[in-house]
């Protein structure tokens, strides 16, 4: 929609330009979704540009994956299939199609909305959040004074649409580290409607062979993170859940009762041990939800199935 | 640098804030719709560079130095050729009212195979609320798109029906507007071009911010400083009648409770002041200005809450007799008390009694264009006004009434409407505009936004129903006991309709010697519930039809069974709340027993297909069952539904056809262009069709109750049967020869074996002075019934909740079937509609009498993905009142859905879902709550 009340678009990565009533403009898709008066108490007057940043979208290194903040979702999702891509064969790559998909959006807002706007929106569904937290990525942030700073996705969203960021900060990228990319992962992902907003989404990770990184997003307001030294058995896992998450932890909207993500949760993060636990091939695995397992080239898995590992 | 649009660099520049769909909307290229505004609906999707993008949330500025290309550009000729896309959405007819259509086609235009083979993903971000999108997958992949006509319940040629006829009746004609609509041509409401519209003034409105409140002072000064600010409207502005935003035939069938701006406020988003400005940038400056000072009153939000003594009263300001409120006192709008038998024998006499209480939700029409319109004074000092309006013969009526005006000053015209469902059977936007074009002597425009639509248009009304019914062990439906409260929100628009309407048909389907209601219309300080498809028949049906189910369940018989037991059968008297039928509703035909057949062998040989792909078994995780329901509805509204139509020979010997119903949609137009032609032995494409304008009949009561058929309609034909009795009367007259010897064929008369073309026949009749032309009017009764029967096989999922739609069934008696392709369309709609409301809608209303779900992302109507493809079919009926032996088919589709679902997951697991939407979460808990599932969380210890 019009921002009636934007006086002026300036073109500028600079954060000392940033002044109350401003708003960093990336893809535009969210700030033109709600409007001027979404983001504050007074409504915006500025818009500060990144559009022509020139900052590359997506650089892969041995040491992972860096993903700019403008980097587009339409980006994002060739990630997977890059021509002379370093670290083709991380598994972990595996999420960036399952997250992209679970975005409501569709693929014709991924060709504006970026990374860094779906992580400073920081809604509790946004799946640039799961994928980033998921794989320990480490956001690095820009401040008005000149400095930078890092911090784990997973602590940069605070809550329901709140983030860390100060006024003026800007996200600059994240990096996703090779040690977590180079480990297996699992996904698992529930909507109350087909390809619709994730009510609850979990990201699993085998780090080592044997330690287990559970990163749950959409069903809580932020992103929660468990982490076992070793695999756990199920028990062990459902009682580290109810250490992690008190029952006003988990999110409270028209996408979900949160008695019903509170169970998904529980069941999403059992499947997803018990498939990082069983071996190549392993039969009986239980697949609920959408996008999982990857298939390359095929239309995503929709509604749950059971099958083999790998299958 | 500048932007580029089809070929031709733009001139102007856009504004810092701009997003692209304005932009290109004020260039010219009105084909870019806005229907979310949001980034969800897809309306607006143009190429920029050639990639699609939704342009309402694409930055003005960003197109700076690119190509865009929009639905008027994206053919890349000028000599009228279509794009291939576009000719398949011409030739599949994928669309009705055709909002979504520039969307779906700029969307559909840039996909390679790989992406047709994924529509559910590729198409999410388009949403369509008339279609249920088979149409549009069948245009998007070029699929044929027909039934086996030779095939069961096709609509087509029936036993006892006529033989379709190439551009007549039966045949898929398609649609007049069909080029205009995939070329983005098209002219909706607000699809004025920019050069027409010299000096236009948009208005914008003050919401209140509390659900009761007396507004004590308007401080403007600040508002009207604001740079092209022209004007502040307030209740000291306004009219001081009473009148009601519903719209019917007689405005004595609702309350005369509304001012266009009140100085009491009585649910949050009501209208408090209106500013009017050069630009709708302005307009909002000056909303942001004004200063308000309230005196808050005390609120209620449930209608529960508002029959207690003592409650808060939201009209108590009102004389009952003269606002024609039943009894403000008490916030009751409306009331129905009435028993007919003895429903305590009844239960008495009953093997098995079933009671529940039921409920249906807040939901929302989504049509895809929002309320519009624009109003202004023409020279010779007649109000003219363009509104996206189902009923613009009832909006004059109401211009008039409140403005004191004589209905030759007001001029009412609807462009080509984006969707209706009900929602625009009230005036919302037409009497501010006209207030202030009366007042300023200047075009004005009101535009709502997506979130005004869900905050301060109207919604269905939601309904708690107390159900009480008793089956004996053999079969017999003994009694049925209804208490029914009905949330008419803090405006009795549509309230007693509705309660009344939805007590009718849902009753008098079954033949029951006892049944009792007392039903109750009630305030609440929440946004007002209007006319919604149905028309309460929905929200009693899925009551009524969930308990069919649960007693055939306890009396142990088949409930498809059961049902045939006990509806009505030809000739019975239909009673719901009278002891007498009513005097003019009628058999004209009779299909339900046909439809209940139709269903119980589709779901036979769905079955038989799953076992046979060996799909029978989805694992431990999946529940499956299957479930129907049945719907009547009355064909037309009661109490008179009056059109008139004009027909005439143009000197091209092709025909006009004027008449007044609207088009949103809803295929009418092509519909009269086919009765027409049938009547006057031509092709529809020799009819032009020409509505929704005061100017060019005398009255229409306009498209709702699924009056465009069966009433204009029937006018229609009446007119089309006369024109051709004087069309032949004449051609004998200059041939000298006899009537009989005259025979209309085509674009000729033929007499006595000789061609005479009716473009020489119409010279004749001008250089004769004789206006080969004639009239046909029709007033609405004696009515009509018509059936529909939906079934569905389901899988539940007892771990998620997840529902899977494994068959979708409908089967519908309309009649004889003007144009089967249209009228499945309207069937494959109406099921999508319901499905959403079924399974996701919901407008929800928190504590302090605020809607949250605002915008679409907040209030998910069912996508491409959502939606399955539903088996249609048709009784094989010809009826006595119709036209031609039409019957209506619009809202009816609508009804028996959720029930139907409700019943299969029901069979499927045991567990009756009684609330709507049934949601996947709800459904999960449901089962939890039933110990049908032990949570993983407690599984484990």
């Amino acid at each position: 929609m019009d921002m009636n009340t934007i006086e002026a678009v300036v073109r500028t990565t600079d954060p000392a330009q940033w002044r109350d009533g401003d708003a960093w403009l990336a893809g535009g898709t969210v700030l033109f979704s709600y409007g001027s008066y979404a983001f504050g108490p007074q409504p915006l007057k500025r818009l500060l540009d990144l559009g022509s940043a020139g900052w590359t979208p997506i650089t892969v290194t041995d040491d992972g994956i860096g993903l700019s903040a403008t980097c587009t979702i339409a980006e994002l999702y060739t990630l997977p299939g890059m021509a002379g891509s370093e670290g083709g064969g991380w598994p972990g790559l595996d999420l960036v199609r399952a997250c992209c998909d679970s975005f409501v959006a569709s693929f014709k807002v991924w060709n504006m909305s970026t990374v860094g706007g779906n992580l400073c929106t920081s809604l509790p569904a946004g799946p640039v959040i799961s994928l980033c937290a998921g794989l320990d990525g480490v956001a690095t942030i820009l401040s008005p004074g000149g400095g930078s700073r890092t911090v784990p996705v997973a602590d940069f969203v605070t809550g329901d649409a709140t983030n860390c960021l100060a006024p003026g900060e800007l996200l600059r990228s994240v990096h996703l580290p090779a040690s977590a990319l180079s480990a297996p992962v699992a996904f698992r992902r529930l909507s109350l409607s087909n390809l619709g907003r994730s009510g609850v989404l979990l990201v699993g990770r085998l780090d080592a062979g044997t330690s287990l990184v559970l990163t749950v997003t959409a069903a809580t307001k932020r992103p929660v993170q468990l982490r076992f030294e070793d695999l756990p058995d199920a028990d062990r896992l459902a009682a580290a859940l109810d250490d992690a998450i008190p029952a006003d932890l988990y999110h409270d909207d028209i996408h979900g009762l949160p008695a019903w993500r509170r169970d998904m949760t529980y069941r999403l993060a059992e499947e997803i041990r018990a498939e990082l636990a069983a071996p190549a091939g392993a039969p009986g695995l239980r697949f609920s939800g959408d996008f999982w397992p990857p298939r390359a080239g095929a239309a995503p898995a929709a509604g749950s199935t059971t099958r083999s590992k790998g299958a | 640098m500048a932007i580029e649009i089809n070929g031709t660099t733009a001139e102007a520049a856009p504004r810092p804030g701009q997003c692209l769909r304005t932009f290109l909307r004020e260039q010219g290229n009105l084909g870019v719709k806005k229907g979310c505004d949001g980034g969800d609906c897809g309306a607006c999707t143009v190429h920029v560079d050639g990639t699609p993008v939704h342009s309402c949330i694409y930055p003005a500025v960003r197109a700076e130095g690119r190509a865009v290309t929009t639905i008027e550009g994206l053919a890349g000729t000028t000599d009228g050729g279509l794009h291939p896309v576009q000719q398949q959405f011409l030739q599949r007819q994928g669309f009705q009212c055709g909002f979504c259509t520039a969307g779906m086609v700029m969307t559909a235009a840039t996909f390679d195979d790989g992406q047709r083979d994924n529509l559910p993903r590729n198409l999410k971000g388009n949403l369509c609320r008339c279609t249920g999108y088979r149409a549009i997958a069948d245009a998007v992949c070029g699929n044929a798109g027909h039934p086996d006509p030779a095939g069961p319940g096709s609509g087509i040629a029936g036993e006892g029906q006529p033989d379709p006829e190439p551009g007549r009746l039966g045949d898929d004609v398609p649609a007049p507007a069909s080029r205009a609509v995939v070329t983005g041509a098209a002219r909706y409401t607000l699809d004025v071009p920019p050069e027409q519209q010299q000096g236009l003034l948009h208005l914008k409105i003050l919401r209140s911010p509390h659900a009761h409140a007396r507004v004590v002072s308007i401080d403007k000064d600040a508002a009207l400083n604001v740079p092209g600010v022209v004007a502040v409207l307030t209740s000291e502005d306004a009219p001081a009648q009473l009148f009601s935003t519903a719209q019917h035939e007689l405005f004595t069938d609702d309350p005369d409770d509304t001012r266009v701006l009140d100085d009491v406020v009585r649910f949050r988003g009501q209208r408090v002041a209106a500013v009017v400005a050069e630009s709708v940038a302005a307009a909002e400056a000056g909303v942001r200005a004004l200063q308000v000072e309230y005196q808050e009153l005390p609120a209620v939000f449930s209608p529960q809450e508002a029959l207690l003594p003592g409650a808060a009263l939201v009209h108590g300001d009102k004389d009952a007799v003269k606002a024609r409120i039943s009894r403000p006192e008490r916030n009751v709008v409306a009331e129905l008390h009435s028993e007919l038998g003895d429903v305590a024998e009844g239960f008495a006499a009953s093997d098995f009694i079933h009671e529940q209480t039921y409920q249906t939700q807040r939901v929302q029409h989504v049509a895809l264009e929002t309320h519009a319109a624009i109003a202004s004074v023409d020279d010779e000092g007649r109000l003219q006004v363009r509104t996206s309006s189902q009923v613009p013969f009832l909006v004059r009526r109401t211009l008039c009434r409140v403005f004191g005006l004589e209905e030759d000053r007001v001029h009412v015209v609807a462009g080509r409407v984006g969707g209706g469902f009900g929602g625009k059977q009230e005036v919302l936007t037409e009497d501010l505009v006209a207030l202030a074009a009366l007042k300023l002597k200047r075009p004005v425009q009101l535009e709502l936004t997506r979130t005004e639509q869900f905050t301060a248009t109207t919604t269905r009304h939601p309904f708690t129903i107390k159900l009480k019914a008793g089956a004996a062990k053999d079969g017999r439906l003994t009694a049925l006991q209804l208490d029914v409260v009905t949330n008419t929100g803090a405006y009795g628009n549509h309230g007693p309709g509705v309660m009344f309407h939805g007590c009718g048909e849902s009753l008098a389907v079954y033949k029951c010697a006892n049944k009792k209601v007392d039903a109750h219309a009630v305030y609440t300080n929440t946004v007002p519930a209007g006319a919604f498809r149905g028309y309460g028949l929905s929200q009693m049906i899925f009551a009524i039809e969930s308990a069919m189910d649960e007693l055939a369940a306890g009396i142990g018989m088949d409930p498809l069974e059961f049902r045939r037991r006990n509806m009505v059968r030809e000739g019975d008297h239909m009673l719901s709340t009278q002891p007498d039928p009513e005097e003019d509703v009628h058999y004209g035909s009779y299909g339900l027993d046909q439809c209940l057949d139709l269903v119980r062998d589709a779901l036979d040989r769905g079955s038989e297909r799953y076992r046979e792909a060996g799909l029978g078994d989805l694992g431990p995780d999946w529940m499956v069952g299957e479930g129907a329901a049945l719907s009547m509805i009355d064909t037309v509204p009661p109490r008179g539904h009056f059109a008139h139509s004009h027909v005439r020979l143009l000197p091209d010997g092709t025909y006009q056809a004027d008449v007044g119903t609207a088009e949103f949609g809803n295929g009418t137009t092509t519909v009269h262009a086919q009765l027409a032609a049938t009547a006057l032995s031509t092709q529809a494409s020799r009819v032009a069709v020409r509505q929704s304008d005061t100017d060019l009949v005398e009255h229409d009561t306009g498209a709702f109750g699924s009056a465009g058929t069966v009433v204009a309609g029937k006018a229609t034909l009446e007119a089309a049967e006369e024109l051709a009795i004087r069309v032949r009367a004449f051609a004998a007259g200059i041939r000298q020869t006899q009537a009989s010897a005259c025979v209309l064929d085509g674009d000729a008369v033929v007499v006595d074996g000789t061609r005479v073309a009716l473009a020489e026949l119409a010279q004749a009749a001008a250089e004769a002075g004789v206006e080969l032309a004639a009239e046909g009017r029709w007033g609405g009764t004696p009515r009509s019934v018509a059936f529909n029967v939906h079934g569905f096989r389901v899988a539940v999922n007892r771990g998620t909740g997840e529902l899977k739609i494994l068959q979708s069934v409908q089967a519908a008696d309309a009649g004889v079937v003007v144009n089967p392709r249209q009228c499945r369309g309207q069937i494959e709609g109406g099921i999508a509609q319901a499905l959403g409301a079924t399974l996701y809608e919901e407008v929800v209303v928190n504590d302090d009498g605020k809607v949250t779900t605002d915008i679409l992302r907040q209030y998910h109507i069912p996508t491409f993905a959502d939606v399955p493809r539903s088996e249609v079919y048709f009784a094989d009926t010809n009826d006595k009142l119709g036209p031609l032996g039409a019957k209506s088919m619009s809202e009816s589709p609508f009804n028996p859905v959720a029930p139907a679902l409700a019943n299969a997951i029901r069979n499927a697991t045991g567990v009756r879902f009684a609330s709507l939407p049934i949601a996947r979460d709800r459904i999960y808990l449901g089962l939890k709550e039933a110990g049908l599932v032990r949570a993983e969380a407690e599984a484990v210890r």
